[in-house]
């Protein structure tokens, strides 16, 4: 495949296809960082956690629209309020649904499974009822699509480059929130030992209900992120639930680095394969490497020991 | 009206002098024919539809909820206005059309099951109805165990023709076909990039793209031809490959929400589509707004119907549908199609003069329709349609503006010698 090509389009092309990867492995962080925080912090298996993300889609595109009818000359930065206000709505969302229907299913694990699903075709419906059957287009401002062109041949996509930069912050944030701020602590006291958390004077209730509530809202900016990238529609959502729930799973739930780790080798192995293979191919290689992977390891790539 | 029901209407005149006379008054109000015949039922219902003297009763059956209500609620628009306009134009043998709508939730035995309720319990005397190939597929046996007429609007792979199904948009070969000499010949393209969605509407169809390019096209090839998952949401790796190998044609037959993802993506990997030429069969207007304007702004679409057709039918029905439907819609090439199914079965059953099954798939070759918006069209002996197929450049507004059009209506071949 690559006897006519000169050595400079195939570098050009390999440092693309590096790129390619990385943004993917960014969308991959992005959009599992949320569950990993619910599935591996309160053990709640959220099957709404892709409505979440769209109801963030859903306020950038309302938040775009409001922008552009009340103050055009704020929509180049737009973006940056869609986000803050995505946040808000569906860590609220988490927090009320929280409060209404997981913490009564905490015991049973496997229910909160089915409640959430439920959720989940609620969430759409109501989405379809409120913001109509069609996909919805986010106009994006003009400096956030196209491409930076670092050589002739090589051109980088700005709304890749900002996905990665928002991982990055974002990953940090959370890493600091969990595993540095007194209120981390707490949340890890309760996921390691909920009895003796209660104990010592935390409160587990309002732990699990901020901490279910921070997920939902990283989900949110995802969501908010991804109409750079993708579709916004009442069951978009659905397009990204299967990868990441892979993700979180082969990285080890309760694990924040072994879902960075998972969304890294899944995504260098996707785009790998993809650029050799074709697009079905390589899902279907890497889906089949998981499995075994997973056959093998059933903890995931990183587990975290709690005391049951 | 006991006269009616005797069969035959021996006595035509006295009929309509008296009836005549009591419309008078309306006929210059509502501006329709009142002294057409109205046949009695049981010369036009023999076999126990659901048919009085006075009503007709459809069906529409849809996905209104679930992934696919995204692209069916346009087909339920345009037949609810084709019913509405049909009604108000008198209706059909004069009878006023009742409609039942069943929802198929893109789950295609729900599509089965409400099929076969439609025609067992609701009798209808005909169902306007299915998207995908998927519930075309679901529902095709229960229309022919119980005899009903389907009337199917999405352009779609061929490879299928039933005497209980009118196909009113373009199987693959009349999309596809055209569209490749079109842009063979007037961008001087040989070498092709063939994409799509992973099902058997793209698959069929690139099949016969390919088949196309490499036997009937001089010179010409095919540099590669890839599928993604549907949903698929990352494309930047195959964007990558078309970098590498510079096709002169990307060919796009994605779908749905990775439609979106595709275009965005390509743009932001600085394919710029006024340069490069991209022909696609998937996206309609209705696509696009999901997609935006500005991120497929100068691909190329190949279609039988695009919203900004100027000609006196479209002219009148855009206008008609925005009213019914608001300002802000946008008519695709299935919605058009859609609307043509209602206005077909009302000419057939007039040239039948009869709601029967039977006689109405015997007398739907050679109905045509010539109020519709995409202007002329005709049914073929295997009950596809005679239609033109044109090529639109897709606008910042997210409107198609036509660049080309065949000179004669194409013969619908759904199962292609050669192709397969």
């Amino acid at each position: 495949m690559f006897g006519d090509y000169s050595i400079s389009d195939l570098g050009a092309i390999l440092a693309m296809q590096g790129f390619a990867g990385l943004i993917l492995f960014s969308v991959y962080v992005l959009m599992a960082l949320g569950l990993a925080i619910i599935f591996g912090q309160m053990g709640v298996i959220n099957m709404a956690h892709g409505e979440f993300m769209i109801l963030g889609a859903y306020v950038t595109w309302m938040t775009s629209n409001a922008v552009q009818h009340v103050a055009p000359w704020l929509f180049p930065g737009y973006f940056f309020i869609a986000m803050i206000l995505a946040f808000i709505a569906s860590g609220a969302l988490g927090m009320l649904v929280e409060w209404a229907l997981i913490r009564h299913l905490y015991k049973r694990p496997l229910d909160t499974l089915l409640a959430t699903w439920g959720l989940s075709l609620i969430l759409q419906q109501a989405y379809r009822s409120i913001f109509g059957a069609r996909e919805v287009g986010v106009e994006l401002p003009e400096w956030m699509m196209g491409s930076w062109q670092a050589t002739d041949s090589i051109q980088i996509p700005i709304n890749g480059m900002f996905v990665m930069a928002l991982t990055i912050l974002i990953t940090i944030a959370v890493a600091y929130v969990l595993f540095w701020s007194s209120w981390g602590k707490q949340v890890r006291a309760v996921v390691q030992n909920r009895v003796m958390a209660g104990a010592v004077g935390i409160n587990t209730e309002k732990v699990d209900r901020y901490t279910f509530g921070l997920g939902c809202g990283i989900a949110g900016i995802a969501g908010s992120a991804f109409t750079m990238i993708g579709s916004t529609g009442p069951t978009a959502g659905q397009l990204y639930i299967v990868d990441t729930f892979l993700v979180v799973v082969f990285g080890g739930a309760a694990s924040l680095f072994g879902t960075i780790a998972s969304a890294f080798s899944i995504s260098q192995t996707q785009s790998t394969l993809e650029f050799f293979l074709s697009g079905s191919m390589a899902k279907v290689i890497t889906l089949l490497t998981i499995v075994a992977i997973l056959m093998v390891r059933p903890q995931g790539l990183f587990a975290l020991k709690v005391r049951k | 009206m006991s006269d009616e029901t005797k069969p035959g209407l021996k006595s035509p005149l006295r009929r309509k002098l008296l009836m005549g006379m009591a419309a008078l008054p309306a006929v210059s109000m509502l501006g329709r024919p009142a002294f057409a015949d109205v046949p009695a039922t049981s010369a036009v219902n023999t076999t126990g539809l659901a048919v009085t003297d006075s009503e007709v009763t459809v069906g529409i059956l849809h996905s209104v909820t679930g992934t696919m209500a995204i692209s069916e609620t346009g087909s339920v628009e345009a037949e609810k206005l084709a019913i509405e306009q049909i009604n108000a134009a008198g209706g059909v043998l004069g009878r006023k059309i009742k409609f039942i709508q069943e929802d198929g939730a893109s789950d295609w035995p729900t599509f089965a099951e409400k099929a076969k309720k439609l025609l067992v319990n609701d009798k209808c005397a005909a169902v306007m109805g299915c998207w995908t190939s998927a519930s075309r597929k679901a529902v095709l046996p229960v229309f022919e165990q119980y005899n009903g007429m389907l009337y199917y609007p999405t352009f779609y792979e061929g490879l299928e023709q039933s005497k209980n199904v009118i196909y009113t948009g373009q199987e693959a070969t009349q999309q596809i076909i055209a569209g490749l000499d079109w842009v063979n010949k007037t961008k001087g393209a040989k070498s092709f990039y063939l994409l799509g969605s992973d099902y058997i509407w793209p698959r069929t169809s690139n099949k016969i793209a390919r088949k196309h390019i490499e036997n009937h096209l001089q010179g010409c090839k095919v540099v590669g031809e890839e599928y993604f998952p549907l949903g698929s949401t990352q494309f930047n790796s195959v964007i990558n490959k078309i970098k590498l190998t510079k096709p002169d044609v990307i060919y796009a037959i994605i779908v749905g929400g990775s439609n979106v993802a595709f275009y965005k993506q390509l743009k932001a990997a600085g394919i710029d589509l006024s340069k490069q030429t991209l022909l696609t069969i998937s996206v309609t207007e209705d696509e696009i707004d999901g997609i935006g304007g500005e991120n497929i702004a100068g691909a190329y679409a190949c279609m039988k119907y695009f919203q900004s057709l100027d000609n006196p039918n479209n002219k009148a029905f855009v206008p008609a549908f925005k009213k019914m439907w608001g300002e802000k819609t946008v008519i695709g090439d299935v919605t058009q199609a859609a609307y043509l199914g209602p206005w077909l079965w009302k000419l057939t059953v007039e040239k039948a003069q009869s709601f029967d099954i039977d006689k109405i798939a015997a007398a739907s070759p050679g109905v045509e329709f010539k109020g519709a918006p995409e202007g002329y069209v005709r049914i073929h002996e295997n009950h596809h349609l005679w239609s033109k197929t044109r090529v639109g450049r897709a606008k910042a507004d997210g409107q198609y503006e036509l660049i080309y059009e065949t000179a004669d209506l194409v013969e619908p071949d759904p199962f292609p010698k050669g192709y397969q």
